[in-house]
């Protein structure tokens, strides 16, 4: 009876293992095989890949869509950190009335829809004269409340002693957080990156309302206008797809212990 | 001692600021300004007040109406079978003398890293009507003829809440995992020793000591599947026949697709607002109740 209940358990958790992991083996063998091939549910590699690259190559402009996600994601990712740690260092080790009373407000903000503020964001920075940038994709999530509350979490196990060791050889408040606090919750920072990494990399909406020259858009809105075309080709649409998804999933493997644990210290 | 208390509780205010006046600035401010935008209305960059007109309409406005339905179906169905399937699998996972664990997990997981635009693109190719699942269902003989999962109103909504279990079931387990490695152990062994069987365990332990987080799950869930826009667009553009148009594409076809009505537009927005306000109020009163 043991048995035959573990054995359940196995079944089911391959299933769920082979649902999870098909849509990966599927894009890559789709990468290798013609548009008509993968409509028609051809379950093996074929011979189309070079074809299907240099296609993709001609009809878009990959190069450049994969620079503005990496710049997007890399500058968007480091301003972050700077600013959801600064802030939760300050809303944890200066606790007042005050403050706490502000934290709470901006917990709101993560309730709050994004489809109720994408229209005047983008009137903002119509205004601005900032639409079809970078910045314009960056700025409205370079501080979310969510990594704020994760900064803040981490920081209740952050040992205050060595603030007051810094103290007493007279290091200034700013320079405690920079060499004393930084380098300390360097996991933190980690866990932290990974995330906001892979905010910034997969966005869609804000981009798509924001960027608006081909030359500005980035890899998620290259993929989605691919798919979207009259008659779309899947074969270069694979190929772009394991594009967009390759520095995610890298990412993953190489820094998995972090990731998990970023994802488990957020709700300590 | 009072100048001190007082100086470090200005440096603290020096930490905070800029990351708070951003928020302020691109979260506040925004949803202000959508709240005067709803009593406009105008197109172009000529706008008036027009009172409570947008949200007259938005009463009688059958679309809407097919949009909010749309959404609150997914909610209702996909997100107990998302968080019951992420619990389940993690309560095994948790399992002392299992093996393979971390491959599974690894497995399990993987989807919540690809792209959302991806994952919905793929699953488009996968429910062609010639396409692979189809072809693999005839071949078990499960079907006899190609269904066409994306032409039909009810199997497209079907595909829909599978793309989003499958993307975030994995997301959902990690948090209740991280929960159960806090139960102690020796809580089970009681239960154990006392006949309580596995299952009976998984119901009057576990499950009660991840309250809090079941509803924190629960409650990011609902506010996610409220907003649902990236899969729907890229799997089947909210056809056919708007049967799958959730609330924030609607919002984004009043914005940018149709003759633009910002004022209109910023009207629909609120109503997710208000949804997302009264859902998460109920969830926290019936998770806080029964504890």
């Amino acid at each position: 009876m043991r048995k035959l209940s573990s054995l359940g358990i196995h079944l089911f958790l391959i299933i769920a293992s082979v649902v999870s992991l098909f849509p990966f083996v599927w894009m890559l063998i789709g990468m290798t095989n013609t548009s008509s091939d993968i409509v028609k549910g051809k379950f093996s590699f074929g011979t189309m890949l070079q074809s299907n690259i240099t296609k993709l190559l001609d009809m878009t402009n990959l190069g450049a869509a994969f620079g503005n996600s990496a710049l997007i994601a890399i500058v968007g990712t480091i301003g972050t950190l700077v600013l959801s740690s600064m802030a939760g260092y300050g809303f944890e080790i200066y606790r007042s009335k005050g403050k706490d009373r502000l934290f709470g407000l901006l917990m709101l903000s993560m309730m709050m829809p994004f489809a109720a503020v994408m229209i005047p964001l983008f009137r903002m920075f119509s205004n601005m004269g900032m639409l079809n940038t970078p910045t314009a994709v960056i700025l409205p999530s370079i501080t979310t409340a969510f990594m704020i509350f994760f900064f803040m979490q981490n920081t209740k196990s952050f040992p205050r002693e060595l603030l007051q060791a810094g103290r007493v050889d007279g290091l200034g408040e700013w320079r405690l957080f920079a060499q004393v606090y930084v380098p300390t919750m360097k996991p933190t920072y980690a866990a932290a990156a990974i995330i906001t990494f892979m905010n910034y990399w997969n966005s869609f909406l804000w981009p798509l309302i924001a960027l608006q020259t081909q030359d500005k858009k980035t890899l998620p809105l290259i993929v989605s206008s691919l798919a979207s075309s009259y008659n779309p080709d899947y074969g270069i649409i694979m190929v772009a797809i394991v594009i967009t998804t390759l520095p995610t999933v890298l990412i993953f493997f190489l820094l998995q212990k972090q990731f998990v644990q970023g994802m488990l210290g957020s709700v300590k | 001692m009072g100048s001190k208390w007082n100086k470090s509780s200005l440096m603290g205010w020096q930490f905070v600021l800029l990351p708070s006046a951003l928020i302020l600035l691109f979260s506040f401010y925004p949803m202000l300004q959508s709240l005067l935008l709803s009593f406009q209305s105008g197109k172009g960059t000529v706008y008036q007040y027009v009172g409570l007109a947008n949200y007259g309409r938005l009463f009688s406005d059958p679309m809407f109406k097919q949009a909010v339905l749309n959404t609150l179906l997914y909610l209702i169905v996909q997100v107990p079978i998302m968080l019951m399937l992420g619990l389940v699998i993690a309560y095994f996972l948790n399992m002392p003398k299992l093996r393979f664990k971390g491959f599974y997990r690894t497995a399990i997981f993987l989807p919540c890293v690809t792209s959302l635009v991806s994952y919905a693109v793929l699953f488009k190719s996968i429910f062609a009507v010639d396409g692979i699942l189809n072809k693999m269902l005839m071949s078990i003989h499960l079907i006899q003829e190609p269904v066409a999962w994306l032409m039909d109103p009810v199997w497209a909504k079907v595909v829909i809440i599978a793309a989003i279990t499958w993307r975030w079931t994995g997301y959902n387990m990690i948090f209740y995992l991280s929960a159960m490695q806090n139960i102690d152990p020796s809580v089970y062994e009681a239960a154990s020793m006392d006949g309580a069987s596995k299952t009976r365990q998984f119901f009057s332990i576990t499950v009660p000591m991840l309250k809090p987080i079941i509803l924190f799950t629960a409650i990011i869930s609902t506010n996610g599947t409220l907003q649902l826009f990236d899969e729907v667009v890229n799997i089947t553009n909210g056809g056919p026949g708007n049967s799958t148009m959730t609330i924030s594409q609607y919002i984004y076809n009043l914005s940018f697709v149709y003759t633009p009505n910002f004022g209109y537009a910023a009207t629909v927005s609120y109503a997710i607002v208000v949804m997302v306000a009264v859902l998460a109020f109920l969830q926290l009163k019936v998770g806080g109740e029964k504890q």
